[in-house]
């Protein structure tokens, strides 16, 4: 028997219990339709969030038998996940209501697929990220077909099942050809082998190492594993994309840092060049194919393809400084990304209409501080200063010039300008186009305002006041180094 | 307490949001609010330059932006005798812009969203120029580009100004590319990004010549999109869709000259690097000929004074080049006053003529248009290099220091350099000729000229006064004026490498006065045997007259292939995939059948497919070495 320290189980078990919760609610009160269990939700993210902000900063440790991390690192990416979620509930109450699709197994849903993601960041054996993995993914899969009715939703959904599956069995693969070669599937321990060259054969440690790569690329959208993104952003419900984009993919990146870093971290010089080479495709295709994008989930999608590929070049740099913009950008983009989403969700129309760009003519005088607030997530999600985005760029271009990847660089600021073409592209639908059609009424209900605003706000913060949040963002990367 | 520079900053991004935000329940009167704090912070402006005369400089730090590890970055602001230099520039052409706009802009529906752009503009410019690091005067950068960029397509109802808006955006794009590997190079090296340590640490050695060298000319790459060097000048021809007081302001006193400024600015890092300081030079001087050949034969008269405006540009960058850093600085200074002076009064000739650009329709308007006509005339002399006027203080600062420098060919730079000034004063006076002299070619628009409303001739008078003065009160004697004084400690004096070898200043004085007559005796020669604006069949007159076929270059080697590409994507991944998909979808797959329908298509086992390549890639890159 071991001691348990309840401290490390704890912001996941507040997750868990939440999940219990609604799901009895959801028993007792099945014509709330969501509204109660919304409101629970909340509550409940809110208690998360507390709990992992009071353990922030102790001496990191590990329990419940090697499975389980507590260190600033896994804390950190809580704080992302769980903002993530906690954004997309607020987004999501009026957006049920107007899509007539409350049912408060939505919420229960999103809950799980939040424990599954803390799982990932504090992983700390292989098995938990695997387990971590499947637990959000099946809960993304039924949200992404969450409209039933609606074919697209049903397309994005099945199409994300088939290919995830595909990606699981090689994520599995990897991990058992992890475990053949080195005996064991900890984390701590498998760095230790491969520190002190107890592998039982390398290249097989390799094809793992491989394999690992594939799965994770997946998950984080990265080319060519990148192809879902597109058909499910566009098709899943918009609240639901918007959460996708944010928590799921800090959280595939959280558990891809850590095993890659701190795990194999020896063997970066096996793996380096072929992130390099993941990096400058993710990077480029994201930016190319978000060109030509007329609609604008679409366009995100491409988008959020594009952004994986600036994270990558932070674990190719896998430098401190590299890390900790890593870490740090992933947080901005959450909140940039959910508010952009919200805002779509804003003006969309029942039946999830009105989602091409030039449909969004005129908006900027129409609905002043709605498009006032999409400027600022685009010029953000673009990287201009003084906003999130550009610090976030900024941490993780000049970490790998640092680390010597003067090319990869410049492929990424190349990329980056490109970028703002697209994002500047809905600025001027919004304010230089005259709008076409009949002005339709924008009805926000309260949490939905609260939520764009906080979006704006910490997007706003985040760039204006970067200091403390990327001291924090620093303070995590020792789990790793 | 907030300090003099900081309101200054501040003023016009108030005038900004209020005219922005209120400017619907303003209306007219958004145009006073952006004015008056345009004027106030012109004041101010010139107060701080008579600070910084009394020797009171700023470089301060508001707050910390962001710090973590050995990286700061702050907001701060730097106020020394070359950004006073500038922000007088800035906030003096600034206010006389906005004065002016009142009445050229007076019956646009936009009137409140220009003032908004136009003091947006203006935050972001004193942003730049008051910074006192990199990063926070990329702040700037960006910012003046994204106000340029809404400026040029203002009236975007018209497609040529929308164009011309994103071609400004996307040339500039390749510029600022080069900017920010620039800055991030600059902070690999040296660990800092503010001024003053830059100076200290790579003046100190810290910095080896090459790194120097591509550090100073990535920052040139910037300076060439944003201040429309070759080959990155095509945007400024085009930009003059916009309204002409933008013209003015951005596309000839203020923003265009950024790049000069970043260059002065960054010397330490010029003056590391021969090599950079000759390339810039030598970009300079080709730009200057290039652009100068083309508004010879030119007829539109804003796109003469463009194309005049990146001459002046290659001129500034020669001065910078060869390291007179303060010769280039003043000419920038001067060339804020005669240049702006012109647009302002070519818009006051448009307003007369209905908005009409082709000079080969104007012609007598003198008579009409005596305040606009005679001061056009005076930045006219005031171009072309002909004393006392402020042209020629600056030009000649430039061309002796180009001459006296030790960049390789520098006395070919100087003769070139004299070539242009002939040219410069040929077309500027072709310019005059053309519009206020001889017989009106278009009498109906004759009919309807008419003088300008006071609000647009009163800025014209004021510049026309300061392109009289502002070059020889501050500029005499030649090399050893005020603005040497005022400028050498910061900027160091220029190296006279070849001594005082060669021609004697005064025989160069002279040689430049000649040509800036002999350009104008020419003009007025063609002029009296009517050859000024015909059509003319020599090759040489069609080559200028299709600007040396470089758009043509450029849209057949870069825009058509990349058109190509991107299209080609779009039809693989879009219209293919997706759109025929989803149009198939409507008519052909109904009901349940639709999960067959998907598999039929055969999307979601390619994509598995190209999942397979990837891991089978990626088995391959990490095993195999």
């Amino acid at each position: 028997m071991f001691e348990i320290d309840w401290n490390i189980l704890l912001p996941s078990l507040v997750v868990a219990g939440l999940v219990l919760v609604v799901l009895c609610v959801d028993i007792i009160r099945p014509d709330n339709k969501g509204g109660v269990s919304g409101y629970l939700s909340l509550l409940g993210v809110g208690v998360a969030i507390w709990v992992s902000l009071s353990l922030w900063g102790r001496s990191p440790t590990h329990g419940l038998g090697g499975m389980l991390f507590l260190d600033n690192y896994a804390l950190f990416f809580n704080l992302i996940i769980l903002a993530g979620t906690g954004l997309t509930i607020f987004v999501s109450t009026g957006f049920l209501e107007r899509e007539e699709g409350g049912r408060s197994e939505y919420y229960l849903l999103i809950l799980a697929a939040t424990l599954g993601m803390m799982l990932m960041a504090a992983g700390a054996d292989l098995i938990v990220i695997f387990l971590g993995i499947e637990l959000m993914s099946i809960a993304l899969y039924i949200l992404v077909g969450f409209f039933r009715r609606r074919t697209d939703s049903n397309e994005g959904s099945m199409k994300y099942l088939l290919l995830g599956a595909f990606a699981t069995g090689f994520l599995l693969y990897g991990i058992a050809l992890v475990y053949g070669s080195t005996g064991t599937t900890n984390l701590r321990e498998i760095e230790l082998a491969v520190a002190q060259g107890r592998v039982y054969t390398h290249p097989m440690l390799l094809g793992g190492v491989a394999l690992l790569i594939v799965g994770f690329a997946f998950k984080v959208s990265a080319v060519p594993f990148h192809m879902w993104a597109p058909d499910v952003y566009q098709g899943a419900p918009t609240a639901i994309t918007g959460f996708m984009s944010a928590g799921p993919k800090a959280a595939a990146f959280a558990a891809f840092f850590r095993v890659m870093v701190a795990s194999l971290g020896d063997l970066s010089g096996d793996w380096s060049g072929a992130i390099w080479m993941l990096a400058a495709l993710t990077m480029t295709v994201g930016n190319l194919g978000a060109l030509s994008q007329r609609n604008i989930k679409r366009m995100l999608a491409y988008s959020s393809v594009a952004h994986a590929g600036y994270v990558l070049v932070a674990l190719v740099a896998a430098n401190e400084r590299g890390i900790a913009g890593g870490v740090f950008y992933l947080l901005a983009y959450a909140f940039m990304n959910i508010g952009a989403f919200a805002v779509i969700v804003a003006l969309g129309r029942k039946g999830d209409e009105n989602l091409e760009i030039s449909g969004y003519a005129g908006v900027g005088f129409r609905h002043p501080g709605i498009g006032l607030a999409m400027t600022l997530f685009m010029v953000s999600l673009a990287g201009l200063p003084p906003t999130a985005g550009f610090f976030g760029k900024f941490q993780i271009f000049s970490a790998a010039v640092e680390a010597g990847y003067i090319w990869l660089t410049v492929i990424g600021v190349l990329n980056s300008l490109v970028s703002v073409y697209f994002y500047l592209g809905v600025v001027v639908s919004m304010y230089m186009r005259q709008p076409v059609g009949q002005a339709h009424a924008v009805s926000m209900t309260p949490f939905a305002r609260v939520a764009l605003l906080t979006a704006s706000l910490g997007t706003l913060y985040i760039g204006l006041a970067p200091t403390s949040l990327l001291q924090m963002a620093r303070q995590t990367v020792s789990a790793l180094l | 307490m907030l300090t003099t520079v900081e309101i200054i900053i501040l003023l016009p991004l108030f005038g900004a949001i209020v005219s922005g935000v209120f400017g619907h329940w303003l209306k007219k009167s958004s145009g006073y609010v952006a004015t008056a704090c345009v004027g106030a912070a012109w004041l101010l402006g010139l107060k701080t330059l008579v600070d910084v005369m009394g020797g009171v400089g700023v470089d301060e730090n508001v707050y910390t932006w962001v710090s973590a590890g050995s990286f700061t970055a702050s907001v701060g602001f730097l106020v020394d005798p070359l950004s006073a230099i500038m922000l007088v520039t800035v906030t003096t052409v600034s206010f006389f812009v906005h004065v002016y706009s009142f009445g050229y802009m007076h019956h646009d529906a936009g009137f409140a969203r220009f003032f908004a752009y136009l003091n947006l503009f203006v935050f972001s410019m004193l942003v730049l120029i008051l910074a006192n690091n990199y990063l926070l005067m990329f702040v700037g950068w960006e910012g003046v580009g994204v106000c340029s960029y809404l400026l040029i397509g203002f009236w975007y109802e018209r497609k040529s100004a929308s164009d011309a808006g994103k071609k400004a955006f996307i040339v500039n794009r390749i510029g600022d590319f080069g900017f920010l590997i620039g800055i991030f190079t600059m902070f690999g090296y040296l660990g800092t990004v503010q001024f003053s340590e830059v100076v200290a640490k790579a003046g100190g050695g810290a910095l080896p010549a090459s790194a120097a060298t591509g550090i100073a000319l990535l920052l040139f790459l910037g300076a060439c999109g944003k201040s429309a060097q070759f080959p990155l000048y095509v945007w400024l021809p085009d930009a003059m869709e916009g309204p002409t007081p933008v013209s003015a302001l951005i596309h000839a006193a203020t923003m265009v000259t950024a790049g000069v400024y970043v260059v002065a600015r960054s010397n330490v890092l010029y003056t590391l690097s021969p090599t950079a300081g000759a390339v810039v030079a030598w970009v300079g001087v080709f730009t200057a000929l290039l652009a100068a050949s083309i508004a010879l034969v030119n007829t539109d008269i804003k796109r003469v004074l463009a194309y005049s405006t990146v001459s002046q540009l290659g001129y500034m960058f020669i001065g910078v080049g060869v390291g007179a850093y303060t010769a280039g600085i003043f000419h920038l200074f001067t060339h804020a006053f005669f240049k702006g002076l012109m647009f302002l009064a070519a818009g006051s000739v448009m307003h007369a003529m209905s908005n009409e650009l082709d000079m080969r329709k104007y012609g007598g308007l003198l008579s009409k248009m005596k305040v606009t006509g005679y001061t056009f005339i005076i930045g006219t002399i005031a171009i072309a290099g002909i004393p006392p006027l402020s042209g020629f203080w600056s030009k000649d600062l430039i061309l002796a220091g180009a001459y006296h420098s030790h960049v390789p060919g520098h006395a070919a730079l100087w003769a070139l350099g004299v070539v242009g000034a002939v040219m410069t004063s040929f077309y500027m006076f072709r310019l005059i000729l053309m519009t206020f002299f001889g017989q009106p070619r278009d009498a109906h628009l004759y009919d309807h000229a008419h003088e300008s409303p006071p609000s647009m001739t009163v800025p014209l008078l004021v510049l026309a006064v300061g392109a009289i003065f502002v070059g020889g009160v501050t500029g005499y004697p030649l090399e050893h004026g005020w603005i040497n004084h005022f400028l050498d400690p910061v900027l160091g004096s220029p190296d006279h490498g070849s001594g005082g070898a060669g021609l004697s200043p005064s025989v160069l004085i002279g040689i430049s006065v000649a040509a800036g007559l002999g350009g104008f005796v020419l003009a007025l020669v063609m002029h009296r045997s009517g050859r000024l604006g015909a059509d003319s069949r020599q090759p040489i007159h069609k080559v200028l007259w299709n600007k040396w076929y470089v758009d043509e270059a450029y849209d057949v080697s870069i825009v058509r292939p990349i058109h190509r590409l991107s299209m080609a994507l779009w039809t693989i991944f879009d219209t293919i995939v997706v759109d025929g998909i989803a149009n198939g979808l409507g008519y052909t797959v109904k009901g349940i059948s639709w999960v067959s329908g998907r598999f039929q298509t055969g999307r979601t086992p390619t994509y598995a497919m190209w999942m397979l390549f990837g891991t089978i890639a990626m088995i391959y890159a990490v095993t195999l070495p």
